[in-house]
């Protein structure tokens, strides 16, 4: 019988891996040959130019810039989006149909999330300046993603609004798993709602928080597809918006380069690799045990 | 525990990979032994076409569809009955084509156009076209005491040369320049200015009338160079214009390049740019245009096939050349920056070479440029094939804006030659049309990119 057991899960494995091998894992290690090299996207002889690329990527201000920017979307946008969704998932307890509106944004793809809040930011009939203009802020109007200062903000601002419906519903089933006589005996003891929420519901929802932190992390190390659909340029105005993603597919679309580009990858790859166990490491918690 | 299992998973992992030696390549190349050979010359057959090989065409399936390729394969197969024409309209023609050509067995002609084309510096400089000048030196299909090369626009030929190899033939001619509602202009009296000091007195009088005189397409600054450059060159002659693809030191800031950064800033300067132009893709910058809000916008000579849909009727859409920046511009009043685009290539490992060649014969001839005119409502590139033709207000402008320029036709080649140039071009123009920086600003850091490119030994340079 156990031959017959190996032999089915070797039988039903092979495909599946195969099927990764193929068409994951072996982009990635050619990725990682052509970084090494000065590919030109169609020639058949690349020549291997060692760690070349990799020494450039250090003083090119697009990269530096990209940088730059998924630097500021780490520091800004994790923190917003998880702190929104525990208020939202603690303040809409019990009422399903609040979190059903919040995921709403989660069921869009991003190229549609892209292209509705170009709509929501354009300067002469966009929404947002139509808000204003209808509140008699006139003053407030801007020309959003044409604004140096304020592009990247707006694209942050969409980054939250369409991951933070995900966190709420995910806050909210681990609050649920919360045991309700824990609360209570709290509540007897006398502690108000902002000391139940800090000393026992975060503590005992951190692993999901935790899960938030990485895959947000992740996320804010991206942002490609918003930048690229929305923002002038993209990238712009003035490469203010520039995120490394996007410089990686000029880099090998536009540019023709596809050994650099292919370099710029494989810094993402370990500089994302990086960041994860460091939050990782960062968010670890002693688990509290529940019998 | 965690950690243990996530360890052992990756080392299992690669031990896969390592051994089934997925590390092999994207970039193998293949043989070329099974070319198809050339058949025997003649003034029927100036190219040497093998009668009954197969010829496989890509063709960029975009804006302007792929029947006028169809129609030159139908033509082709007329002369020569057996050939098997194996034709592909797709779009995407990048994605599709690089894996072929890094394998070296590409298809025998390839319109390498659309948003997913391959970069044409980068086929040209890895060796993989085939020198047109065959084509160009054989006799031309409607009237063979003529050369090929005589029948096609001026400037047709220069814009697919590289280095002095003619590599690539464009089909469809592209104008740029500065366009306005005839109706609307005639209703208010306004005549299309001749100098820019005439374009900046007629702004205040729009303004005055209540209409924004100028927009662009604000998310792509390229639409704004377009004008830009167009100035400066009417301003320093053909010599400018060579000093900046040859990446000369200070082309940027040379006196004629500066006056028309600072003529295109004054738009912004004096308030001739309708508020938010900055923040509008090409499509509602073009829709505010076409509502008659604005009475300008700078465009290349696709505008009324894309606006086709939107145009209110009566509108009379036409295109002027970019007025002169000075009373003493080098190049004479009506010369016109022209491209052309659908980028017609036959690869350098093509298996039918002669075949692709005598295709492209047939597609440049007066039979199949007439239709592209009529069917996709733009330019072909043929000499005489809109002649008698009954053109729409748009195009009608653009081929009589052809017939002005006469030999004063110019065109840049940075764009093509080195993208990271024309993208800081791109970025700085985007800052002068906001006022965020002025036009020394402008030109010192377009100087600089120009700089930072004629000293990359990565990118393969090339003259004109």
């Amino acid at each position: 019988m156990r031959h017959g057991k190996y032999r089915f899960l070797a039988g039903s494995l092979i495909v599946p891996l195969t099927l990764y091998g193929v068409f994951v894992l072996s982009p990635y290690l050619q990725a990682f040959q052509l970084a090494f090299t000065n590919w030109n996207g169609v020639d058949s002889a690349p020549v291997f130019t060692g760690f070349d690329n990799f020494s450039k990527l250090w003083d090119d201000p697009l990269f530096l810039a990209g940088l730059r920017n998924n630097g500021l979307m780490l520091l800004v946008v994790p923190l917003a989006v998880i702190v929104l969704a525990l208020a939202l998932a603690a303040g809409t307890r019990g009422t399903k149909v609040y979190r059903v509106v919040y995921f709403f944004p989660q069921l869009l793809s991003v190229a549609i999330i892209a292209v509705l809040w170009q709509f929501v930011y354009t300067p002469n009939s966009g929404l947002l300046n139509g808000a204003l203009s209808a509140l008699g802020l006139d003053s407030w109007r801007q020309s959003w993603l044409a604004e140096p200062n304020l592009a990247l903000w707006c694209v942050m601002a969409v980054m939250i609004w369409s991951s933070v419906g995900f966190y709420v519903v995910l806050f909210s089933a681990a609050m649920e798993s919360v045991p309700g006589d824990i609360m209570e005996a709290a509540a007897i003891d006398g502690a108000g709602p902002v000391t139940v929420f800090r000393r026992i519901t975060i503590p005992l929802i951190w692993e999901s928080v935790q899960v938030g932190w990485i895959y947000l992390g992740i996320a804010a190390l991206d942002g490609f597809a918003l930048v690229q659909i929305m923002t002038v340029g993209p990238g712009g105005p003035d490469n203010s918006t520039e995120v490394m993603g996007l410089g990686l597919y000029r880099t090998a679309f536009t540019f023709g380069k596809f050994g650099y580009a292919s370099a710029m990858g494989v810094a993402i790859f370990f500089l994302t690799l990086s960041i994860a166990v460091l939050l990782l490491r960062v968010t670890k918690r002693e688990r509290v045990e529940m019998a | 525990m965690m950690n243990l299992t996530r360890r052992s998973a990756l080392a299992g992992v690669a031990a896969v990979a390592a051994s089934t030696g997925l590390a092999a390549c994207a970039t193998a190349g293949g043989g070329d032994d099974d070319k198809v050979k050339q058949g025997d010359t003649s003034a029927e057959n100036p190219l040497g076409v093998s009668a009954d090989a197969a010829l496989e065409v890509v063709i960029f399936k975009g804006g302007y569809g792929d029947q006028y390729a169809i129609d030159a394969g139908t033509s082709l197969k007329q002369k020569f009955p057996k050939v098997v024409i194996d034709h592909k309209g797709i779009q995407g023609v990048g994605e599709v084509l690089q894996p072929r050509f890094v394998a070296d067995s590409p298809p025998d002609v390839v319109d390498n156009s659309g948003a997913g084309r391959l970069d044409l510096a980068t086929l040209v400089s890895a060796g993989k076209l085939t020198d047109l000048t065959a084509l160009l030196d054989a006799p031309s299909l409607d009237d063979p005491s003529k050369k090929f090369r005589d029948t096609l626009m001026p400037g047709v030929i220069e814009d697919g040369t590289f280095d002095g190899k003619p590599l690539v033939l464009n089909f469809s001619s592209v104008l740029w320049g500065v366009w306005y509602s005839k109706s609307l202009f005639a209703k208010h009296g306004w005549t299309f200015p001749k100098t820019w000091d005439e374009m900046l007195t007629l702004n205040d009088e729009i303004k005055k009338a209540g209409l924004q005189p100028w927009t662009w397409q604000g998310k792509y600054p390229e639409y704004l160079n377009d004008p830009l450059v167009s100035l400066a060159a009417k301003a320093g002659g053909f010599d400018l214009v060579k000093s900046i693809d040859n990446l000369q030191p200070g082309a940027w800031q040379s006196p004629a390049m500066l006056a028309a950064a600072e003529a295109i800033y004054q738009l912004a300067v004096r308030g001739h740019i309708m508020p938010g132009s900055e923040g509008l893709s090409h499509t509602e910058a073009q829709n505010a245009w076409c509502k008659g809000q604005v009475a300008f916008i700078p465009c290349g000579s696709w505008l009324e096939g894309e606006q086709q849909a939107v145009t209110p009727a009566g509108f009379d859409m036409v295109m002027g050349t970019v007025p002169a920046l000075t009373g003493s511009d080098k190049l004479p009043d009506g010369a016109v920056m022209a491209a052309s685009s659908e980028s017609f290539i036959v690869p350098a490992k093509a298996k039918n070479a002669p075949g692709g060649l005598e295709f492209l014969r047939h597609l440049f001839s007066q039979k199949v440029a007439r239709g592209f005119a009529e069917s996709a409502k733009a330019l072909p590139v043929v000499n005489g094939a809109t002649d008698g033709l009954n053109l729409s207000s748009g195009l009608g402008s653009v081929a009589a804006a052809v017939k002005a320029a006469g030999p004063n036709v110019f065109s840049y080649k940075f764009r093509t030659w080195y993208a990271p140039l024309s993208k800081a071009v791109d970025d700085a123009t985007g800052e002068l049309a906001t006022k965020r920086i002025n036009p020394q600003q402008w030109a010192e850091r377009v100087q600089k990119a120009a700089d930072a490119v004629a000293k990359d030994s990565s990118i393969v340079k090339h003259q004109r």
